[in-house]
């Protein structure tokens, strides 16, 4: 019989843990002044340095420095009041000189912790340490069928990535979400991506791999000590996420059900199947050699000036949730919701910018939403900013605008960048509020279609829809259907039958 | 006139003067290269036209009544083939290296060539300078002008040996254990390892990173000194470089030339000389001393109690630095590939053995093996106290005396091959040398006369950021002893 996840979580308590890697947004690399711009020709935005020539030497990049230690302050971490960079030693490749440089045993951040919320609980998740390092080049394997390096007929190396900044944000083993530990990693990775976008420090995006994860995995019955773990690397989305941590729980499980011991191994992700598989890791050495960078100086960061940071951190998302909470009024599970959307400053944003709140989320989890997946791209990178989104509702609101036309006005925005107004003017958006063509076009429908009009006078109001869309379509759409609604009812029974007009989103509130 | 038996700082007067072109300078020197090298073997890359097409616009300017770009515009030099030039190969004495023109020059190379000094090519070095003796180059050892029999000391024999046979006033060095000063001494030159961090590493192909320091060469201290001046001072593309003022050295040497030398405490080391050390060496040193002591100098006896074990710290220290600098040598890039194998690791592997000679695969070994996991404590964590109690050792020993003196050697020159295979005898050529590496102070060595008709050297050792001390006692000293000359190379 095959193990079920509920099987899993009645007998085994799950710990999970996180490795983040994020790809800093400074302007150029960690020791040296090459751009960091993604997506240029291979091997241009590279130098002495970075490409780890005989003699070249680092220079520390003192943006990054300061952003790893807004991240820390972010997290709750206590920052050191002195620390080194560290040589992490092995051969590969896509590596210009064979070391990383990376921090070792004295990281810029230690001790935090970040509060996650799941299903109205808070789990408090331990970080471990913030540290700096360099990214590798990339390799490219040309020739073979699967693309990777067995088999290849050659590999090609990128160093444009070689010495972007990358800091990984290390969590402490989290034990005690039992069921919903998959859930609670994959709010953490999201939590931490909202602060880290707050903070203005990278891009974070997953698909192009400024943010990525290793998460660790272990089992225990309960009452027992931590079980082996093992480490999921190559976790490249939220969804990923989650379902890394599901299937390393089930997959241990039926180990330790059939008596086996789980092997501490690192393992890769598989985006298509959804399971974990034995990884060849590309650093092979178990043995890292590290050693004190001597070419880098400590890192001693001037207390004054890491309280000024402290000082002038925005308002992180937690804080941002509680108070949008509290002035805009929307339940828990709203706001869960919009945090997972990745929309709550946009739904701020909209309301700052004038719209009722329920209007903002619905747009925003609705019609854009749909849309930003469509596109996929994030919502926030969607084309429309929260205050053209607000003109929009009020434009509904005013009677403007159907809300077939402000979808039109929302679409037309996000084909030509231009604003709701310019667009309404170009595509000739004008809602016909003129009652007399109204009155004209629905004793048309009714005329057109009789028999749906005796079903109507018969007391089945929901065949009005027929004759709705009828006016809707001889008006090209520029009618406001509820005011169509009750145009045809009241000509066919004489009055309305309340108000069931549609959330002009899309979605119900 | 023999151009090539001026100081640097003559020569430079006379060009400066427009006595004699940057020209005619370079070509003397070009010409007692191809008449001498065959013999010397201190070069591995002679640069003939470029020299003289940057000879001829120093003279140009000059011409043009502009002033020179520095007190050494126009007079040549050799540059040890461990700084990177854009226009000559860097080999570094290794074969993993054969070919290589770097893209790029080092920060010492762009400041010689802005004050107008003229490179005459690039010398010769023990791989990757892990060596005292040149033996260990892959293209075969220098051979030290006072006897060719003879090793000329080591990392940078090379750069010692063109000034004892004349084919160069001045030569850039690095020294990391001593390779500047050891072999200054046993050629008889002058040779300074400046402040750790005075001079700009950007360029300088590491050997272990936290030692090594460029520095000046030449046959007079005065000449070391207006050197020390054009190549030093903050650079920052090198994090370890000094912010602060260059020690005015010049004005130390000029000073220091008059001779007096009334109020400055001199400390004799108590661990450096006795056993172990040749008599001819110690009766020179002790001459030394005494000779100080005439000029004025106040003599006090000093110990530093943990000198005895800067030989054990430094060859863990070192060899483990190097594992990790060295491993960048892996045919991906640049440099030898040994294109066979069926994976990137073992090109890399074939690369590396076919590439490295056997004393850099010897301390990658023993640098691989100190930093394993489970013997860093024992090994590099222990090696590292030991360097704090030697810099402690310093401190106190400079609440004493303004300088420390020592031989720069316990031996003069030794015969090719006499010590090549035994490491352990090689390693000790580098005892009074190292302890101001682990410390990043500054050191020179200076002539103090003959042993079995061979250079003797004094080292004269000083408080980082206070080379100037070095240069003023040097200067004395030199200017009270009888100057060396080498015998004519046949």
């Amino acid at each position: 019989m095959t193990l079920t996840y509920a099987d899993v979580t009645s007998r085994y308590e799950p710990v999970f843990g996180l490795g983040t890697h994020v790809e800093l947004g400074t302007v150029s690399k960690m020791f040296c002044g090459c751009s960091t711009e993604f997506g240029a020709a291979p091997n241009t935005h590279t130098c002495p340095v970075c490409l780890g020539l005989p003699g070249a030497l680092p220079v520390v990049n003192e943006v990054a420095i300061e952003s790893t230690i807004k991240i820390g302050l972010a997290l709750n971490c206590s920052i050191a009041p002195w620390c080194r960079f560290a040589r992490k030693n092995y051969f590969y490749p896509d590596m210009p000189k064979n070391f990383q440089t990376s921090q070792y045993d004295e990281p810029l951040c230690v001790d935090g912790y970040v509060d996650i919320e799941v299903q109205g609980q808070t789990f408090r998740v331990g970080i471990e340490r913030v540290h700096m390092e360099e990214d590798t080049g990339k390799n490219t394997h040309v020739g073979g069928a699967t693309g990777r390096i067995h088999g290849a007929d050659y590999s090609l190396v990128d160093f444009n990535r070689a010495g972007i900044p990358l800091i990984e944000i290390v969590t402490k083993p989290v034990p005690g979400a039992g069921v919903l530990a998959p859930e609670v990693a994959r709010a953490y990775v999201t939590e931490l991506r909202d602060i880290l976008r707050t903070l203005g420090v990278s891009d974070v995006r997953m698909e192009q791999g400024s943010l990525r994860c290793d998460v660790n995995t272990s089992l225990n019955k309960p009452g027992e000590e931590m079980g082996t773990r093992t480490e999921t690397k190559n976790v490249n989305s939220l969804r990923s996420v989650e379902r890394a941590v599901r299937s390393e729980m089930l997959r241990q499980a039926s180990l330790l059900d059939a008596g086996e011991r789980i092997l501490q191994e690192t393992r890769h992700f598989s985006e298509t199947t959804g399971d974990t598989r034995p990884g060849r890791s590309k650093e092979e050495a178990t043995d890292y050699r590290y050693l004190p960078a001597p070419d880098l100086v400590p890192v001693a960061p001037d207390p004054e000036w890491v309280e000024k940071l402290r000082v002038g951190l925005p308002e992180l998302p937690a804080a941002r949730r509680a108070r949008l909470r509290e002035s805009l009024g929307v339940s828990a599970d709203d706001m869960e919701q919009m945090s997972n959307a990745g929309v709550v400053d946009l739904v701020g944003a909209t309301v700052d910018a004038g719209a009722p709140v329920g209007e903002a989320r619905n747009w925003w989890l609705g019609y854009l939403a749909q849309q930003a997946n469509s596109r996929e791209v994030d919502a926030s990178d969607l084309g429309i900013s929260a205050a053209q989104v607000a003109r929009v509702i009020a434009l509904v609101a005013e009677g403007t605008l159907s809300v077939a036309l402000a979808r039109q006005a929302v679409d037309g925005v996000l084909e030509t960048g231009h604003d709701v107004d310019a667009v309404i003017a170009e595509r000739g958006l004008q809602r016909v509020s003129d009652t007399g063509a109204l009155e004209q076009a629905a004793d048309d429908a009714i005329a057109a279609n009789p028999d749906v009009a005796d079903k109507v006078r018969a007391g089945k109001l929901p065949a009005v829809g027929a004759l709705v869309g009828a006016v809707m379509k001889a008006t090209r759409g520029q009618a406001d259907a509820a005011a169509v609604k009750d145009i045809l009812l009241h000509k066919l029974n004489g009055g309305t039958p309340g108000n069931e007009g549609v959330a002009a989103g899309g979605v119900s509130e | 006139m023999d151009l090539i038996r001026l100081s640097a700082a003559q020569l430079a007067e006379k060009i400066h003067s427009r006595e004699v072109s940057a020209v005619e300078a370079a070509q003397a020197h070009l010409d007692r290269i191809a008449e001498v090298d065959g013999t010397v073997h201190a070069f591995l890359h002679v640069a003939a036209e470029a020299t003289l097409e940057s000879a001829a616009l120093v003279d140009a300017g000059l011409d043009a009544g502009a002033p020179p770009a520095s007190p050494l515009a126009g007079v040549p030099l050799a540059l040890k083939d461990v700084f990177t030039t854009a226009d000559m190969p860097t080999t570094c004495g290794s074969k993993i290296l054969e070919g290589w023109r770097p893209p790029y020059d080092a920060t010492v190379t762009s400041r010689l060539r802005a004050a107008g000094i003229t490179i005459l090519g690039k010398t010769n070095m023990d791989e990757f300078a892990m060596g005292s003796s040149t033996e260990h180059s892959a293209y075969g050892p220098t051979r030290n002008p006072w006897d060719t029999g003879r090793i000329p000391g080591g990392s940078g024999g090379g750069s010692a040996a063109v000034l004892a046979a004349f084919e160069a006033p001045l030569a850039i060095g690095t020294d990391t254990g001593g390779s500047i000063r050891q072999p200054a001494a046993m050629t008889g030159t002058v040779g300074v390892k400046p402040t750790y961090g005075g001079v700009s590493r950007y360029g300088l192909v590491a050997c272990a990173s936290s030692l090594d320091q460029g520095g000046p060469c030449t046959r007079t201290v005065l000449d070391a000194a207006l050197l020390h001046e054009v190549i030093a001072g903050h650079d920052p593309l090198d994090s370890t470089s000094i912010d602060a003022p260059v020690p005015a050295v010049v004005e130390a040497a000029r000073a220091g030339a008059a001779g007096d030398l009334g109020g400055v405490r001199v400390g004799v080391v108590r661990e450096l000389g006795g056993e172990g050390y040749q008599p001819g060496v110690e009766r020179a040193y002790r001459a030394a001393v005494e000779r100080l002591e005439k000029l004025g100098a106040e003599v006090v006896e000093v110990s530093c109690p943990h000198f005895q074990y800067g030989l054990a710290a430094y060859y863990l220290i070192l060899p483990s630095e190097v594992s990790s600098n060295l491993a960048r040598f892996d045919a991906m890039r640049y440099g030898l590939r040994v294109d066979r194998g069926s994976s990137a690791e073992e090109v890399m592997a074939l690369t590396r053995e076919a590439g490295f000679g056997p004393e850099v695969k010897r301390r990658i070994i023993l640098g691989t093996y100190a930093l394993s996991s489970g013997y860093y404590d024992a090994y590099y964590g222990q090696a590292q106290k030991v360097r704090t109690l030697i810099s402690r050792d310093f401190a106190a020993a400079f609440e004493q005396a303004d300088v420390l003196v020592s031989p720069t050697s316990p031996f003069v020159a030794f015969g090719i091959g006499e010590r090549v295979d035994d490491p352990m005898a090689m390693y000790v050529n580098d005892l009074c040398t190292l302890p101001a590496s682990l410390a990043g102070t500054p050191a020179i060595s200076v002539p103090c006369g003959l042993s079995e008709g061979l250079p003797v050297g004094l080292q004269i050792m000083a408080p980082a950021l206070a080379d100037d001390r070095c240069y003023r006692v040097a200067a004395a000293f030199e200017a009270a002893v009888p100057a060396l000359t080498p015998p004519e190379l046949s």
